[in-house]
């Protein structure tokens, strides 16, 4: 069960002169957070995008569970077991929180061509979702309206959205930013009970949460990968803490 | 775990939801407009007013393919400004189609004859099919855009249609063509305004509950997250595209029937039914009753077609009122009249 089941090899992305990617590999084991760091402008927002297929890579190949995802779209990636979380919250605002996670069952379940049934009705869709949501401890507030909700809910409806997928992958992006200590704890051990279900590729500005979580942290500088490592290799290369760490490690 | 959460998961998975129901405020405003479009001319034709009787059937057929226009910009976020075209197209099929049966000559002779039709079961069937096709080839090719430019490239459409009816001299060119007798119904006398009023009707009652019921379906949701967050709706796994393109297409069959039966009610059609001025006041009825409401499309209907009768009585300038009530609905009241009359709507 050691095969990675995300697999970056090579990326390359440039845009004009600025190579935002520099060729990227890292890999994710099941039952793992493997955690991307990198200071402002490393290119974390680029490499996301190339993973879930917003953006087209010049070079290199992403492989997910064996199969080559490179070339296809977002859509398809999903379908394939690629769950993400935005580092804005992307959600609907006027519905309610139930139904932003019910459309993540129903496009699992693969029928979105259907006129006839209610869907309020639905239990086949409203059961999981009900499900993913209580993962996220948000049962609470399936009814209300995401626009009520407070910035640290929505981060959690982000993730239940993306569990209700029953993704093989969970590319989170920045799930603290904007969380107060509060907040962050709360998300950090609702993630940590995550890992063995479905492994994570979390980008994060927190560095404690990073610590806390991380099975591996890869750094990220201006596009390539200068370093690889558990958090306390991590804590302890020089290169890392000039380049990123720097005065807040010293 | 938290206990509390797994109690309310466990045995009810239908969490309480606020059911909609008839004699809400919402639902009293919906049943009292239909009400009001259904007795009025029941009314009046007893009294002998045949004129508003199909005054009536013109607001129900106006309504009908604003229904349709609806389900594309309000419920899908396709703001399309070439409507006109399948209004029009849903027209000329009624009067080609019987314009070759008054004639005994076929429509298209080869490769194989398809002769005309007086029958409306057959017109309508066509012109949904004829408005479904047109329909999926404007919009697979419009849909890759989106904005303004999806307003041009529609508007763009529907002006080639226009056109292409105004320069074809078999139809009648830009002088129209004329139904002589009103396309038939088995066991009914379609030349009887109520009758015909009822008809029409049927269609718009039918076009509501076909809208409603799909916004409420599996596609309804998709369709909904598509105009809300098309982001969210990839990032689950459903392409946005081809929802949006299959809405675009069930929009322009409601639509087209509404001209077919528009063309009968008239008995002529011309290429001012395919024109940017028909889109125009389409859009101009869906914006008046609020947008993406169910029944928007029949308060706006209701509200331009009196405006146009009693204002339009009074002076020709009657669209100078118009202008200045839409500019009001814009300025002062974005849920237009419905969110007006029934409140604003909640999603679930």
């Amino acid at each position: 069960m050691n095969e990675a089941v995300l697999e970056l090899a090579n990326l390359n992305k440039r845009f004009g002169a600025l190579q935002a990617t520099r060729d990227v590999s890292l890999d994710l084991r099941p039952g793992e957070i493997h955690a991307l760091i990198g200071p402002n402008g490393a290119g974390k927002s680029t490499l996301i995008g190339q993973i879930a297929g917003s953006l087209k890579p010049d070079s290199g190949r992403i492989v997910l569970a064996g199969e080559d995802i490179t070339s296809l779209k977002v859509a398809q990636r999903a379908r394939l077991g690629l769950g993400r979380s935005f580092q804005v919250s992307s959600l609907a605002e006027p519905l309610s929180v139930k139904r932003n996670v019910m459309i993540a069952v129903q496009a699992l379940q693969g029928h979105s061509f259907r006129f006839w049934k209610p869907v309020q009705r639905d239990d086949s869709l409203l059961v999981p979702a009900l499900e993913a949501l209580e993962r996220m401890s948000l049962t609470h507030r399936a009814d209300t309206q995401v626009a009520e909700l407070s910035h640290g809910e929505r981060r959690q409806v982000e993730v239940a959205c993306a569990l209700a997928l029953k993704p093989r992958v969970l590319l989170l992006d920045e799930p603290m930013a904007g969380l107060g200590p509060e907040g962050t704890a709360h998300l950090t051990e609702l993630l940590d009970a995550l890992r063995h279900e479905v492994p994570i590729l979390l980008i994060e500005h927190d560095m404690d949460a990073v610590f806390r979580l991380a099975d591996r942290i890869s750094v990220l500088v201006s596009g390539g990968v200068i370093a690889q490592g558990d958090s306390a290799a991590i804590r302890a290369n020089p290169q890392v803490r000039e380049a990123y760490l720097g005065e807040a490690a010293c | 775990m938290n206990k509390s959460n797994t109690s309310t998961l466990a045995p009810q998975p239908g969490l309480p939801t606020p059911a909609a129901s008839w004699y809400d405020r919402k639902g009293l405003v919906q049943i009292g407009l239909l009400a009001f479009l259904l007795l009025a001319p029941l009314a009046l034709y007893f009294l002998g007013h045949i004129y508003y009787v199909n005054l009536a059937s013109r607001i129900t057929l106006i309504a009908m393919a604003a229904v349709g226009l609806n389900l594309a910009i309000g419920y899908g976020g396709m703001v399309s400004f070439g409507h006109a075209a399948y209004f029009g197209l849903g027209g000329y099929v009624a009067g080609i189609s019987a314009y070759h049966a008054f004639d005994f000559t076929p429509v298209i002779g080869w490769p194989i004859a398809i002769p005309g039709s007086d029958s409306m079961l057959v017109i309508w069937l066509a012109a949904i099919l004829l408005c479904g096709l047109l329909a999926l080839v404007i919009g697979a090719i419009s849909l890759r855009t989106t904005g303004v430019y999806f307003i041009m490239i529609t508007l763009a459409f529907a002006q080639m249609m226009y056109y292409f009816a105004n320069s074809w001299p078999t139809y009648g060119g830009e002088d129209g063509l004329p139904i002589f007798l009103r396309n038939g119904l088995p066991w009914v006398d379609t030349n009887d305004a109520l009758t015909f009023f009822l008809i029409c009707f049927g269609g718009l009652v039918l076009s509501l509950a076909i809208t409603s019921r799909i916004m409420k379906s599996r596609f309804g949701a998709a369709l909904t997250m598509a105009r809300l967050n098309d982001t969210r709706l990839a990032t689950a796994g459903v392409s946005p595209y081809p929802i949006r393109l299959v809405a675009f297409v069930i929009s322009a069959m409601i639509t087209g029937l509404a001209g077919a039966l528009y063309a009968d009610l008239n008995g002529f059609v011309s290429p001012s039914m395919l024109s940017w001025h028909m889109s125009g006041e389409l859009m101009v009825i869906v914006i008046l009753g609020g947008v993406g409401r169910l029944y928007g499309p029949l308060a706006g209907a209701l509200l331009f077609v009196m405006m146009e009768t009693l204002l339009g009585g009074m002076t020709e300038y009657w669209q100078l009122f118009l202008g200045l009530v839409l500019l009001f609905v814009v300025l002062f009241a974005k849920h237009g009249v419905m969110g007006w009359l029934a409140g604003r709507e909640r999603h679930e």
